[in-house]
């Protein structure tokens, strides 16, 4: 179960890999995530589906190395197995329960960042493929590390590349390309940001400007993914929600990103000290 | 004669030494401190501590069996009524059940009923002896959503009567509660829970993790596309209650679910496990019941210095085991009671910093005979880095709301009779997943009930 039957370095810490669990990809729906362990003593580690194929029986997940589990998972070899692959988990995003003539009304700006490249993948696919209009905009630090290029390209009208050092498309952040599409005129009518927690947090604040409905789909941390730990709450409108069912994605206007960011770095210390001797936390 | 022999006491791990590791705080009976126990018994004609269990344990009739040293035909009695003997002698309640009814109780010490249970059952594992008489496989498909102790008992009871059963658990490791909830200390993992799931293996179980029913697979796809004829549902009751007070997600701030998850399914006490957890120098755990006491000492065991149980009404009133107060307490755990947190305070950081909480007193007795805490006006300020809530859990929602038809009680579980019958037609649920969060015999006992009520529907068809 779960054989590794493709895996691809996109970059020096990004791996893309192709793993077989059919269950999931039968299930799996644009927004949701599903959990992998990769060792038997592993973590879970909370993965967005990237790509499914449910003829294949197979699904596509994308992980950039950013700890101990990551590095784990990205060294596991094309041809052995994870220990775990669990979902879909979560809500598929609002547009899947609408019908093609609502989407076909739509004009959809997605703003990717870093890894988020890989959940809004599949959502602009399954827009794509319907016909609805899709515009993609895609931030990364480098041009290496710029992921999955061709792949959106294909499932968008527009492509828009923007780089922190100009190394590819147009040097600046995903905000400045917002704005700068907007006020010259694009007339958006949904958009979808998907990226670390302060890109989010900063899309929303320039979406605001200019009154754009914004989903965005929150990392938080997570355990089980089912709703039985609460390790995913975050603050919705007032309200707490758990991010692994109410979401992953959220009105990004009703969003506490101060909170979520906080919440995030809750086990920081213990992650960067992993590799040493003391996990369990006593000081901070 | 009986009665001049007192209750045989269990010996058990040091407290100071066992509040530093997660080996079994309690060491058992051996062969002839449970021959001796079992000799106290009355063998009373009517036997209150029979009609005192929740599945009808012929009590009696075992523990002579014991008194003789026939430990397997003490095994087969149990067995009866009972598929879960080494869990149960572990962690039933026996002071509000068997032992709380028994005779001698009255004066004296009751028969030790559940450690009487634990020994026949850990002797019976030990000796490989095992009732897995099965009838003939009859072909006919169930499936069921779930592997805490509901769904174990009502699939092995199924397999003996020749159904082709498969259990779908959501988490990678199946025993639900028992294995993501209960600790090592109480409960051993590979000794006891491992086993029992063996067991049910062993009688041609299918046991298919990672599947989340209702989002890896619906129940109508269960249905309609792997040719299931019944399926049961045995969800538990997963999901933790929190209090809405000021400060409650701030860094710090955990369920006990959370806790208690990191640390047993996920291991996190082990030096090589992958999974972080967050414990602090000081620990406050709001709540009363079992799991408030299991995160408490695990707590302890993870290294905090000081750990605070905080519970709003009276030591009487607290839900959990008796046993596991007194172990508690033992241990170093620290009792605040009449104590209400109204507010988690924080530092610049956002972490906890303390917790604020008002002081009770107990009013007058309400119609039940209950007497609710009510505020006094007076606030104290407890500093504390880690604030566990633990204030119970409520049954997840999933798979109600993707299941057509399947209709939900008032405490949002699932509604279905007694014997497991829902709203829809070969749909079945119980044990936490229909009345809240409770205890393992009575889910144990209710998915036995299923089990029978699904054998009747099957042949129904027919
Ligand atoms: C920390 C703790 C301590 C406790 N101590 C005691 C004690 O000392 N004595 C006692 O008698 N009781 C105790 N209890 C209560 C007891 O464990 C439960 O009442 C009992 O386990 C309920 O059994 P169940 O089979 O109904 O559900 P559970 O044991 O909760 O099992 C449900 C299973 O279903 C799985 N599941 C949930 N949703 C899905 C889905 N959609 N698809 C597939 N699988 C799913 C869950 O992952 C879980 O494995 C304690 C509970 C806790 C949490
Ligand atoms: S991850 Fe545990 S409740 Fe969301």
């Amino acid at each position: 179960m779960y054989k590794i039957l493709r895996k691809e370095f996109l970059n020096p810490i990004t791996c893309l890999m192709e793993v077989e669990a059919p269950r999931v990809a039968r299930a799996a729906k644009p927004g949701q995530f599903l959990i992998v362990r990769a060792t038997s003593d592993g973590e879970r580690v909370p993965l967005t589906v990237c790509d499914y194929d449910r003829d294949k029986g197979t699904v596509t997940i994308v992980i950039q190395i950013i700890g101990a589990s990551s590095r784990i998972i990205c060294s596991l070899e094309e041809g052995s197995c994870m220990a775990d692959v669990v979902g879909p988990l979560g809500q598929p995003s609002e547009f899947t329960h609408q019908s093609i003539e609502q989407i076909k009304g739509e004009r959809y700006i997605f703003i990717a960042g870093g890894l988020g490249v890989a959940p809004v993948y599949p959502q602009a696919k399954y827009l794509h493929d319907l016909g609805a209009k899709v515009d993609i905009i895609i931030g990364a630090k480098n041009s290496e590390l710029l992921i999955l290029k061709e792949e959106m390209a294909a499932v968008c009208d527009n492509l828009y590349i923007c780089t922190d050092d100009g190394s590819a498309g147009e040097k600046g952040l995903v905000t400045e390309m917002l704005a700068k599409l907007v006020e010259g005129g694009e007339k958006y009518t949904q958009a979808i940001a998907i990226g670390p927690m302060i890109m989010m947090k900063f899309v929303t604040l320039t979406a605001k400007k200019y009154d754009l409905p914004l989903v965005v789909s929150l990392n938080t941390l997570m355990v089980d993914g089912t709703g039985m730990c609460g390790a995913c709450r975050v603050t919705i409108g007032g309200k707490t929600k758990f991010a692994c069912v109410d979401g992953p994605e959220f009105d990004a206007y009703l969003v506490d990103f101060d909170e979520a960011m906080r919440r995030q770095g809750m086990y920081r210390t213990q992650e960067s000290e992993r590799d040493h001797k003391c996990k369990i936390g006593i000081g901070k | 004669m009986a009665n001049k022999i007192s209750r045989v006491p269990v010996r058990e791990q040091d407290p100071k030494l066992r509040a530093t590791n997660f080996d079994e705080v309690s060491f058992g009976y051996n062969r002839e401190e449970a021959m001796l126990e079992a000799s106290r018994c009355l063998n009373c004609k009517k036997p209150a501590c029979m009609t005192a269990c929740p599945v009808s344990v012929k009590i009696p009739f075992f523990i002579q069996k014991v008194a003789e040293g026939d430990f397997k035909e003490a095994a087969r009695i149990i067995s009866i009524d009972s598929s879960l003997p080494a869990v149960c002698g572990r962690v039933c309640p026996q002071e509000s059940q068997c032992e709380g009814s028994c005779v001698l109780g009255v004066k004296g010490e009751p028969v030790a009923i559940g450690k009487l249970e634990r020994y026949v059952a850990d002797w019976s594992r030990e000796n490989g002896v095992k009732f897995t008489d099965k009838a003939p496989a009859n072909g006919v498909k169930i499936a069921v959503a779930g592997s805490g102790p509901a769904g174990l008992a009502c699939a092995s009871d199924l397999a003996k009567m020749g159904y082709d059963v498969t259990i779908f658990e959501g988490l990678h490791k199946a025993g639900g509660v028992l294995e993501y909830g209960i600790p090592e200390f109480r409960l051993p993992k590979e000794k006891v829970v491992a086993a029992e799931v063996a067991n049910v293996k062993a009688l041609g179980v299918k046991i298919e993790t990672n599947v989340v029913v209702g989002r890896t697979v619906t129940v109508d796809e269960l249905f309609d596309q792997e040719g299931f004829k019944a399926v049961f549902i045995a969800q538990g009751a997963g999901f933790p209650k929190f209090m809405n007070i000021p400060g409650e997600n701030l860094n710090g701030v955990v369920s006990a679910n959370e806790f208690l998850t990191r640390n047993n399914l996920m291991q996190a006490y082990k030096a090589d496990s992958q999974t972080p957890i967050y414990v602090g120098e000081s620990v406050c755990v709001v709540g009363g019941g079992n799991v408030a006491m299991d995160a408490a000492r695990t707590a302890l065991r993870l290294g905090a210095k000081s750990v605070k149980i905080v519970y709003r009404r009276t030591e009487k009133e607290l839900p959990a085991r008796a046993e596991e107060v007194h172990h508690a307490k033992e241990e170093g755990v620290e009792f605040c009671f009449l104590t209400n947190p109204v507010e988690v305070t924080a530092d610049d950081k956002g972490w906890v910093k303390g917790l604020k909480c008002e002081k009770m007193q107990l009013g007058e007795a309400d119609a039940s005979g209950r007497r609710s805490p009510e505020p006094t006006g007076e606030f104290i300020e407890i500093e504390t880095n880690t604030v566990i809530m633990s204030l119970g859990t409520v049954p997840n929602p999933l798979i109600a709301a993707t299941t057509p038809g399947l209709e939900r009680n008032r405490k949002g579980g699932i509604d279905a009779t007694d014997d497991g019958v829902t709203s829809r037609k070969g749909v079945f649920a119980g044990g936490d997943a229909v009345t809240g969060a409770a205890t393992v015999i009575l889910a144990m006992g209710a998915g036995r009930k299923a089990a029978k009520t699904i054998d009747e529907y099957i042949k129904s068809l027919k």
